[in-house]
Parts: structure tokens; C-alpha cells; sequence
């Protein structure tokens, strides 16, 4: 079956996926195209959220100005919004390479929750019988493993099949999200709680906080992450045949290098990143899996990533901001009453918001030219 | 576990499996027609999850199922124009709002019935069944096939006239043309957007009833969230069945039976943690698409937006 | 059959000024930075072939698009029959009685002739079997179109394809017949017949519009011809001047309408040859899998000697494509060998034969041959990703590329704000030369042209061409495959006739024009030359 090179993820804004570093002149400044493609989406998204807040009986003005409050103005919730970053960064890293490919991996909660069981299955186990910092990487090196390895199938069936990876993936997430849950319950029970949970990692053996802060140093390796990402995918050979199969497989072809085996790479590497923010969020915070527990960051991360036009440091950025809106929510769910579910709805305005911000500078370009 | 073959076994095998098959029928019915027309409607998990909540709301409030079907109906519908409007209209990407409309579906229902139901919890009650005088007394199938609601059979009838409508009319041509070759139909003098918006929003329609169905009979409640993926399993039907109502009928019926096989065996005595059961239809679906994923075909314009004259 | 010039068969109809069935008044259309209809007018009468002249980029192709009516002018307006229209969508403009064959088959591959036939019919409908039927068995009287009604139409011939479109213009009762470029796909002998077909309907009334940019085509097929130049109209030659004409006063008078000078000076000489006796490329009994899409090779062999031109002709669509894919590395062949400069190349990738110095330029160049939303810079590098200079243990060094683009630039004369500039923002003709120079940079042996010149205007088609004939002169060999015979018979020294995936003879160019011309087109409909020109 024909892959339509129009579903691809480059296609929402193609010059996303140019280097960086041209600088091309464009008719209208940048500023004018930050504000259509990033700046005014975020705007019209928080307005149209409010809007729905009116609609169920909340002030909006309340609970943003709680939500702003509670993470950005209070030194124990600016803490919190960087260590909540640590996996959400990870997130950015595994869709920046994903969406620059051409691929849609839509089962980062899939791979995510089982990168995290597998952390918190071997970790406690190995405390004792291994140095610290050892330890936590054969935690965060499983979780990559294993969170490469549920890819496989919608990898294999996208680049040998091609059959398309947006069902596949959405599967492969449901599967992973219940047999996580499935082995939290059964194979990595810890036997002395009665809740069902794995064994919980000491809080000495997680990831280092930073200096005298409770912020877990998991937010520099997302960092390092992130940009590390943004380097291969802007400045290696690497990356320029992955953005090349993004952007043009037919081209790619013909110039000869092997799509198929670059599908396999990106989905890899995707997936595994995705692993690595499941482990960072037991190694450094949780310490343990609960059953049933699903945050599902991996579609939240979509929108900001888009925003962000594929750019590391703007999607650091974004991801700053959207993690004080999670702790904030967090805490306004209880206090306000207002269920967190409620960020989906803004996840949801950001995305339709984005889109119309896309078709708004698409189409003052064209009538420029 | 003894009794396997018992008649409450069976019976609750094959009860379970039309049940569940139902939303997923419906769902695939819809976005059968949306692909044919080359709308890829990623958003179809919101329509069944908005469908399932106004069904419930509806049905809850005048106390009438119908009612609550075609607010089931219209739930669907209402996140279909939006997608109408803003994919099909001004052709913004198709995967990057069908995943906010379900996102957004699924915020707003769950945040609904927060304010709602979140203390009551009400349920509503049990589904008149049909009693069909000879058929509803057969052994094992007789209650099972033939005592459902009367909208199972209402869907059983959707199928055969899709099927009949697609091989005998022209609007199984014209949803091909606009999925295939847009450009030949509209210079042949059709209309692709028109013919798109209207698988759109049928696909909400159907999408919605599945929802509403899920809700009112399948559970007799609403829970944040429940469409767990039926949705989407929609769209792997519509993906595999190539083109016939029929396979889609098919598909339904093994992926709701894979779902309720579990569930019987439980009631027949086993001892299946709920988790497990539930990855049955999702590991199913991933075997078939491994079998038969090179075979789907699928339209050569899924997917992209039509613009007429596009330079 | 005999051709009947235009000129010579009387119509029932006789044209009367000034009550077309078409008017076109003064209209002008803009797009992003060119003005490609410039105040055209002109009057479509019935019983009339009408033929639109002009290179590519005059502006035919978007007054087509008004007449069907995928757009509208910005200026001036549309009449019928005197009275001014508007045909505000292709439904308008059928209903006004204008069917279009565009260029490019505006078919459903995947549905039935009977069902291509009805296209457009409302929904609830069911198609008329009984009664199309009847009236194609009329259309096959009158105009020989022959169709079998459940054949899947992507199955069919492009000929075919063709008569299907047509066939539907008539059962739609159309007064108006539009042909875009349509006898690009065909034949030399396929084009007289559609030719002969044009004069057999004017001549029951209709009036059928003719686009072309061949200009001995106008001359024979068309009884009007209007001549476009940079989207305006820049003459017109009647019905009554060209009866007084031959074709070549004809011809002379269209180029001095289109370009303002005598057409010695652009017709194409033959190009002497600067064939060397040292074999570059051999490829013996090449062979690749076909499937439903696309052509398999049998069996082709040839040879390729330094510094000589080999033309591959043939209609579109009979595995040309897939030669030069399986040459370059693409494909991979089921059987056969290939080996440049003696060394056996057939299992190597596509970047050791690049580096080896066998080139191939292909004809999509924003679809396959560049990245449209990557600089100019990073494009004349994407055949040497990872390559040293431009790569160091994978880093990548912006400014050798960034250099490298410059030099290229100005040594193939692109016309670019930059070298990171987007390469989809250029224009064909510059993205040709940035993929050409890219082609030609290091040590290139053998370069592979696929329709090197299509879609370009008449100043870029005879850069490259004289391009091409350099790059032989320099002692390359190249292999140029193209659907303009024109253009082959001009630069090739031996011409080598594809159909159904298989050679089916190569020829020496000996400038016996005409003869050779025929010679060429049996083969290119499938008949095998017996007296093979082999090296």
C-alpha cells in the first residue's frame, strides 16, 4: 500500500525540517512567522481552554493565576516543574528524531511504561551488588533496550511492509500501557505491600538531586538529551540521511541510501528514548511502579514538539513551561477541584491551534510570492 | 476448569462477542467510509468517546435509549464537523487534529462528567431485549444472536445497505474517485469536498452510535475514557477490509470474540486478571496486521488535502 | 492510413466571424511573481481545429485551466455565444458544454471504463449501463473509439486512456473539445490517427481546441492556429492564410511570431559526432523485475563508446525509467551484467557506481533528484552524505558545502539569491543546472539524462542541449533518454528503441530525417528491427 507523503509529520511545516543554520530570507520577518506558528497558537489555545473552563463553571483567570502561582512563584514548585521536565525532555528527544524521519511514533506510552517497569523490576534488585551510579545505568540502559524493542514490529511492518506506523504504534501503546500493568501486578510484585507495586528503589540509590535542591539531576540528562538530538539531527551525516528520508524518501532512494534500515534506525532509537524517560521518571523520583499508573506524557509532547519546529532549544523552552502547568494542575485538582483532565483539553487546543497557525503562514507566504 | 462447553459458557461467549463487536462494527463501518474518500480520521476514537457520553447524558435524562442513541448520534457528529471543517475544508493536517480531537474529546468528556456524575455515579437500566417467538428460544445461540437490542440489528441492516450502495450506485465510484484520483473528479465535475465532509460526518454518526451503544448497553454507564481503543480498532478494520462492509462485519465479530473469550472463560471459572484480558483484542489486531498489514490497500490520496488547481 | 492535412478538408461548417461558441476577452492571470495569461483574446469557433501554440511557460496551460475552470482570470472575462459567463468550476465549465483532456489522465486507475465514463454523476444514481452502451456503439461509427466497458482503465494503454477521455467529452454532448499536449504519449503514427480523429469531429460540429508546442503538429493538424508567447498572444494565423501556405512558410512564420527570427537559426543541426572507439558502458542481457506498477526488463543490451551520445527513444512508460534506475543502482537486475571502463559494476550500491563516475539526472527533479525544502547547498551534496571533505567522521563542515554550492553556482550559471536558498523556490531550469553540476562534479565517467529538457522553456532547453553535447565532447558518454524526437535525432549518434521493457532495435543516426523518423516510431509501437546498428 502506498505511503501518501503528505501524513508524513514534515509535512506540517516542511521548513522545519531544513538546517537550521541558513537563515534563509523569508518576505516576512521571523518575528511575524514566530508569533503565527508558536507564539499565537499558545495564545489561542489558552483562550480557547478558558473558554471550556467558563463552560463547566470555573474562572479561568483563577486557575491559571493558581496554576502559575503554585509552580512558577513558589521555590518548592519551580523545583518541582524542573524535576518534572527530566521526562518530558527524554519525550522531546525520541519525537524530535521520530517527526524529522517522517515517522509518527505515537506509542511513546507504550514504551515509556515499559522502559519504567523494567527500571524499577531490576534496579532494587541490583542495589547492594553493584556500584550506585552502575546500577542506575543498567536501569536506564534496560529501559532503553526494551523500550527499542517494542518497536519492532511496527517497525519492521513499516519499513518492509509499508503499513502504516500511526496504527501500529497506537496498538503497540494499549498492549504495552496493560502488559505493564500486567507485570507491576504479577511478575515484579513487590511481596510486602499490599497495594501492587514493584519494590521500591531507595531514595539514596535514585538519581542524584541537584546541589542543595530536590530537583532531581535527571533534568540534566534530559537536557544533554535534547540537545544532544538537536546536534546529530542539524550537524551529522546521521541526521541529514534521517531528515533526507523525512522529507523525501523518494529522494533518498536515489541518492542511494537504504530506507529501510534508516526506518529501522529511527525507530529505534525513538523507542528507546521514550524508554529512558520511563526510567528516569523511577530513578529519579518514583522509585517504584504502581499498578495502573499511566501518565501518558507521550501524546502531550506532540504539540509542543510541533511548536517548537522540531528545535531543541525551543522545545527545552516549551517543555519548562508545560511542566509548570502539570505540577500546577496537579495541585489545583486538589485544591481547585478542577480534574487534571483538564490538560488535555489545552494539549487539545494547542494542536488545532497549531494547525490553523500552520495554515495562516502557509498562506500569507504564498500570497506574497 | 470444567463446563467449557456448558450453555452459560457459550451463551455469554457469544453474547460477549456481539456486544463488544458492535462499537468496533460501527466504528469500522464509518471510517470505512471515510478512507474510501481519502480522509484519514484519526479522530474517530473522540467521536465514539463524545458519542458515548451525550448517549449517556441523553438516555440518562429523558430516559429513553432511542433518545439517547441519536444523542449518541450527535455527539459523534459535533466532533466530525470540527474535523469536516478544519481537514477537509482548509486541509490542515489530518493526523495532527484527528489526535487533538481525540485528546480534546477525551478532556472534555472526562472533565463533564467530573462536574456532572463524579458523585452519583448513576447507571442507567437494563436494555429491553428483543423476543423474537421461536429464534429467542434456540439453545445457546437463541439468546445470544437473536435476544440483543434492536439495534444490533439495526446495524446488521447498515451493513447490508452500505454494501448494496457502494456496489450499485454511484457513490461507491465517487468516494473512490475523491479517495484515488481527487483531481479526476473534480475535473469531471464532482464534488470532492462535498463527498468528503459527508464521509466525515457519517463516520461521526456511526462512530457515535458505536459510543453510544458502549455506554447505554454495553456498561449502562459512562466512565472517562472507556472507549479504550475501540476507535482505533475501527480504523484497522476499515484498513484490512478493503473496501466491503462485509469484512468489516467479520473483523468485528473476531476481534469483539477474542475479547469476550476471556471474559467467559472467567465466568466459566478461570482465573484471567482483567489486565490480560483486555490486551487479547489489541494482540489480536497486531497478529492480523502482521499477517495481513501488505495487503490492505488503502487509497492513493489517503490522507492529503485536496486544493484545486494546486501549484 | 493517409494523413489529411487540415488545410485541405472542407468542414460543413463554415466559421463565421465573430459568433464563436468561445470567446476569450482580454483576460489576465497573475500567480506569485508572474503574469502567465497577459490580456489574451481570441474566439473558439465551431468546426474548427484551433491550435494554441507556445513554448513551455507561454501561458497554454493556464488558459486551459480557465476554459475548464479550475481558476479564474483576474482580468477580463469568458463568452458563450456572445453572452459573458463565468465558469467558476469544472462543473460550470462542462455544463457550459467544454470538456478537457489535460496532459496528465484525469482517470481513475482503479475503477472501470463505464465507471471513468460516468464520473460525476450524483451519487444515488446508478450508473446507465444499457444506455452508454447504445451510444458508444454510435461513437465507435462514427469516431472508431473502441472500449471495452468493464476493462479496469489502469490496465489500458495510454492510446486508449486517451480515446476514454475523449469519449466522455462526447457522450457530455460537448460543444467544446480541449486537448492539452495530447499527443505527448503517443506514437508518431498514434498521432496522425488522433490528428485524423480532430478533423473527423470538427467536422460534425464540434470545436476542438489543440494545445501543443510542436509546431509541425499545429501546422498539419490544426485548421487556426493562435500563438502564445510569455502569456500573451503574438499573432494568429487563420484558416484561409495557412491554406495558402506550406509547411515549412508556415513554420517559418510561426518561429518569427514566437521568437522574432528566421528558424535557421533554431532549428537544431545535427550534432557532429565526437565518438571515441573506447567502450565506457557495456550492459549485456539486462534484466529486472517488473509488477503491476512498473515495466520489466528483458534481456537489453548495449554498449556506450567515450564521447558518444546513445538516444533512447520510446514512448513513456516502456522501462526507460527503470533502465537508468538499474543503472545507476537502484534496481536491482534479476539478470544480466553492467560494467563501466571494463570492471563489472552490477552488484555495486548506488554510491560506489556514483563514485566510479556513472551519473544519472533524473527526470523528477523536485521529486527524487533534490529535496525541495533543503538549501541549494545542502542539495549538491545529497549524493555524498558522509563524504569527505564535506563530512569529517560524520560532523558535518557547513562552509566547504557552503562554498562548494558557490562554486557550483556560479560555474553552471544559477540564478539564485543564494546558496541557501530552498531549491523548491527555483525555477526548473536553475534546479537543472544545480543537479547537473552536482552530477558532473568529480570525476564523472557516464552520465544517464532522463528527460533532461521536459518542462523547460526554449532558452534552458538549448543551454542543455548544448550542455549535453559538451559534456560528449569532453570525452564522457552519455546516455540520453528522452521523449522529444526531435531532440534525439538532433544530438545522438546511434538511437536505441525501447518498448515493453526490451530494445527493439538500435539505430545508426544518419540524418535521413523522415525515413528514419518512421523507422523509429514502427519500433516504438512494438515492431523488432531486424538490421540491429550494434557497435
Amino acid at each position: 500500500m502506498t505511503m501518501d507523503n503528505d501524513i508524513n509529520p514534515t509535512s506540517v511545516d516542511p521548513e522545519a525540517n531544513a538546517t537550521d543554520a541558513t537563515g534563509a530570507a523569508t518576505e516576512r520577518s521571523a518575528f511575524q512567522r514566530l508569533m503565527t506558528v508558536t507564539v499565537g497558537p499558545i495564545v489561542a489555545a489558552f483562550l480557547l481552554s478558558a473558554i471550556i473552563l467558563l463552560l463547566v463553571g470555573i474562572n479561568p483567570l483563577t486557575y491559571y493565576g493558581y496554576i502559575l502561582e503554585r509552580s512558577l512563584f513558589s521555590g518548592l514548585g519551580l523545583e518541582q516543574t524542573a524535576t518534572r521536565m527530566a521526562p518530558l525532555l527524554f519525550l522531546c528527544a525520541s519525537l524530535i528524531i521520530a517527526f524529522r524521519a517522517g515517522i509518527w511514533n505515537l506509542g511513546t506510552d507504550g514504551q515509556f511504561l515499559l522502559g519504567a517497569v523494567v527500571a524499577a523490576a531490576t534496579a532494587p534488585l541490583l542495589v547492594g551488588v553493584l556500584p550506585g551510579w552502575a546500577v542506575l545505568l543498567v536501569g536506564f540502559a534496560l529501559a532503553a533496550i526494551v523500550g527499542a524493542i517494542w518497536s519492532i514490529i511496527p517497525a519492521l511492518l513499516k519499513a518492509y511492509q509499508g503499513v502504516n506506523e500511526i496504527i501500529t504504534t497506537l496498538m503497540m501503546s494499549f498492549l504495552g500501557v496493560l502488559l505493564a500493568s500486567t507485570l507491576v501486578k504479577l511478575a515484579f510484585r513487590d511481596p510486602a505491600t499490599t497495594v501492587p507495586q514493584t519494590r521500591t528503589l531507595p531514595v539514596e540509590d535514585r538519581l542524584p538531586r541537584l546541589f542543595d535542591t530536590t530537583i532531581s539531576s535527571g533534568l540534566v540528562w534530559g537536557l544533554v538529551a535534547v540537545l544532544l538530538v538537536h546536534l546529530m539531527m542539524t550537524r551529522t551525516s546521521f541526521g541529514l540521511r534521517l531528515r533526507m528520508v523525512g522529507a523525501n524518501p523518494a529522494a533518498a532512494t536515489h541518492a542511494g541510501l537504504s530506507v529501510p534500515l534508516l526506518t529501522l534506525a529511527t525507530f529505534g532509537l525513538s523507542a528507546g528514548f521514550a524508554g529512558l524517560s520511563g526510567a528516569s521518571e523511577i530513578l529519579g523520583v518514583a522509585g517504584n511502579v504502581r499498578a495502573n499508573w499511566n501518565p501518558a506524557y507521550g501524546l502531550m509532547v506532540i504539540p509542543l514538539v510541533f511548536l517548537a519546529r522540531f528545535h531543541g532549544v525551543g522545545a527545552i523552552v516549551l517543555v519548562f513551561f508545560y511542566s509548570a502547568l502539570l505540577i500546577g494542575s496537579e495541585s489545583a485538582a486538589r485544591r481547585l477541584g478542577v480534574p487534571q483532565d483538564f490538560t488535555l483539553v489545552l494539549v487539545a487546543s494547542l494542536l488545532i491551534c497549531l494547525g490553523l497557525g500552520e495554515y495562516i503562514d502557509h498562506h500569507k507566504r504564498k500570497k506574497e510570492r | 476448569m470444567d463446563g467449557l462447553l456448558t450453555e452459560a459458557f457459550l451463551s455469554s461467549l457469544f453474547t460477549g462477542a456481539i456486544v463488544a463487536a458492535l462499537p468496533m462494527l460501527l466504528a469500522g463501518l464509518g471510517e470505512q467510509m471515510s478512507e474510501k474518500a481519502g480522509v484519514l480520521n484519526i479522530g474517530i476514537e473522540g467521536m465514539m468517546l463524545m458519542g458515548a457520553y451525550m448517549g449517556f447524558l441523553v438516555a440518562f435524562k429523558t430516559d429513553s435509549l432511542w433518545l439517547g442513541f441519536l444523542g449518541g448520534i450527535l455527539g459523534g457528529v459535533l466532533v466530525a464537523i470540527a474535523m469536516a471543517v478544519l481537514c477537509v475544508r482548509l486541509g490542515l493536517n489530518q493526523i495532527v487534529i484527528g489526535i487533538g480531537l481525540t485528546l480534546g474529546a477525551e478532556g472534555l468528556t472526562a472533565l463533564l462528567h467530573h462536574f456532572q456524575f463524579s458523585r452519583s455515579y448513576p447507571r442507567l437500566p437494563a436494555p429491553e431485549r428483543l423476543n423474537i417467538p421461536g429464534l429467542t428460544d434456540l439453545p445457546v445461540i437463541g439468546p445470544s444472536l437473536f435476544g440483543r437490542h434492536l439495534i444490533v440489528y439495526i446495524a446488521l441492516l447498515v451493513v447490508v445497505i452500505l454494501a448494496l450502495l457502494y456496489r450499485r450506485t454511484n457513490l461507491g465510484m465517487t468516494l473512490r474517485a475523491a479517495g484515488e484520483s481527487p483531481a479526476a473528479l473534480d475535473v469531471a465535475g464532482g464534488n470532492v469536498l462535498g463527498v468528503r465532509v459527508f464521509a466525515v460526518l457519517f463516520t461521526g454518526a456511526m462512530a457515535g452510535l458505536g459510543g453510544a451503544y458502549l455506554a447505554n448497553i454495553g456498561a449502562g454507564l459512562f466512565v472517562p475514557f472507556m472507549t479504550g481503543g475501540a476507535g482505533f480498532i475501527g480504523i484497522v478494520l476499515a484498513m484490512l477490509a478493503r473496501g466491503r462492509p462485509f469484512w468489516v462485519l467479520i473483523g468485528s465479530l473476531i476481534f469483539g470474540a477474542a475479547l469476550s473469550l476471556t471474559t467467559a472463560l472467567q465466568v466459566a471459572g478461570s482465573n484471567i486478571p482483567t489486565d490480560v484480558i483486555q490486551m487479547l483484542p489489541f494482540a489480536a489486531v497486531m497478529l492480523v496486521l502482521v499477517l495481513f498489514g501488505r495487503r490492505a490497500k488503502l487509497p492513493s490520496a489517503l490522507g492529503a488535502a485536496y486544493e484545486r488547481g494546486a501549484r | 492510413m493517409s494523413v489529411a492535412l487540415a488545410t485541405e478538408t472542407p468542414t460543413n461548417l463554415s466559421p463565421q466571424k465573430g459568433a464563436g461558441v468561445i470567446g476569450v476577452h482580454g483576460v489576465t492571470k497573475r500567480f506569485p511573481g508572474v503574469i502567465a495569461v497577459n490580456n489574451v483574446s481570441l474566439t473558439i469557433h465551431p468546426g474548427e481545429v484551433h491550435v494554441l501554440l507556445g513554448e513551455n511557460g507561454a501561458g497554454k496551460s493556464t488558459l486551459v485551466g480557465i476554459l475548464a475552470g479550475l481558476q479564474e482570470p483576474d482580468e477580463g472575462y469568458l463568452s458563450l455565444k456572445g453572452q459573458k459567463t463565468r465558469l467558476a468550476s469544472p462543473s460550470a465549465s462542462l455544463d457550459a458544454g467544454i470538456s478537457t483532456v489535460f496532459q496528465h489522465s484525469m482517470l481513475v486507475p482503479t475503477l472501470t471504463v463505464l465507471e471513468n465514463l460516468t464520473l460525476g454523476a450524483p451519487w444515488h444514481e446508478r450508473p446507465p449501463r444499457v444506455a452508454i452502451a447504445a451510444r458508444m456503439e454510435e461513437l465507435k461509427r462514427d469516431f472508431a473509439l473502441s472500449l471495452p466497458l468493464d476493462a479496469i482503465t489502469g490496465e489500458l494503454s495510454l492510446g486508449q486512456q486517451q480515446q476514454i477521455e475523449i469519449a466522455r467529452a462526447l457522450l457530455r454532448d460537448s460543444k467544446v473539445l480541449i486537448l492539452d499536449e495530447a499527443t505527448s504519449m503517443l506514437t508518431p503514427q498514434g498521432a496522425e490517427e488522433l490528428g485524423a480523429r480532430m478533423q473527423k469531429l470538427v467536422q460534425s460540429g464540434l470545436a476542438v481546441i489543440f494545445i501543443t508546442h510542436k509546431l509541425a503538429e499545429a501546422y498539419r493538424f490544426g485548421n487556426r492556429i493562435s500563438v502564445l508567447k510569455q502569456g500573451a498572444l503574438a499573432g494568429e494565423m487563420g484558416p484561409e492564410e495557412l491554406k495558402g501556405m506550406s509547411e515549412d512558410q508556415a513554420i517559418d512564420e510561426i518561429v518569427r511570431l514566437m521568437f522574432g527570427r528566421e528558424a535557421g537559426a533554431t532549428s537544431i543541426e545535427h550534432r557532429t559526432s565526437t565518438a571515441r572507439a573506447e567502450t565506457v558502458l557495456k550492459v549485456a542481457d539486462l534484466s529486472t523485475q517488473g509488477d503491476s506498477n512498473v515495466m520489466g526488463l528483458e534481456n537489453i543490451s548495449l554498449e556506450l563508446k567515450t564521447g558518444e551520445i546513445l538516444g533512447v527513444a520510446g514512448i513513456d512508460g516502456n522501462g526507460q525509467k527503470q533502465l537508468a534506475e538499474a543503472l545507476a543502482g537502484q534496481r536491482a537486475l534479476t539478470g544480466g551484467r553492467v560494467e563501466l571502463d571494463g570492471e563489472d559494476i552490477s552488484r555495486a550500491s548506488v554510491a560506489q557506481r556514483r563514485r566510479n563516475g556513472l551519473r544519472y539526472l533524473t527526470d523528477d527533479r523536485l521529486s527524487e533528484g533534490s529535496v525541495g525544502a533543503f538549501p541549494i547547498s545542502e542539495n549538491t551534496v545529497l549524493k555524498d552524505i558522509g563524504q569527505p571533505p564535506f563530512w569529517v567522521n560524520g560532523i558535518e563542515r557547513p562552509q566547504r558545502i557552503a562554498q562548494h554550492a558557490r562554486d557550483l553556482i556560479k560555474k553552471f550559471s544559477v540564478r539564485t539569491p543564494g546558496e541557501t536558498t530552498p531549491i523548491g523556490r527555483l525555477s526548473g531550469g536553475n534546479i537543472q543546472k544545480v543537479l547537473l553540476g552536482r552530477e558532473l562534479s568529480g570525476e564523472a565517467r557516464v552520465v544517464v539524462f532522463n528527460k533532461p529538457t521536459y518542462g523547460l522553456d526554449l532558452q534552458n532547453i538549448d543551454a542543455s542541449r548544448q550542455r549535453i553535447a559538451e559534456i560528449a565532447g569532453n570525452g564522457l558518454g552519455v546516455m540520453l533518454i528522452s521523449t522529444d524526437l526531435d531532440e534525439l535525432m538532433a544530438l545522438s549518434d546511434r538511437i536505441a528503441v525501447m518498448e515493453g521493457g526490451r530494445i527493439r532495435g538500435i539505430v545508426e543516426n544518419d540524418g535521413t530525417g523522415e525515413a528514419l523518423r518512421l523507422r523509429i516510431g514502427r519500433m516504438m509501437a512494438g515492431e523488432e528491427e531486424h538490421k540491429q546498428a550494434t557497435a
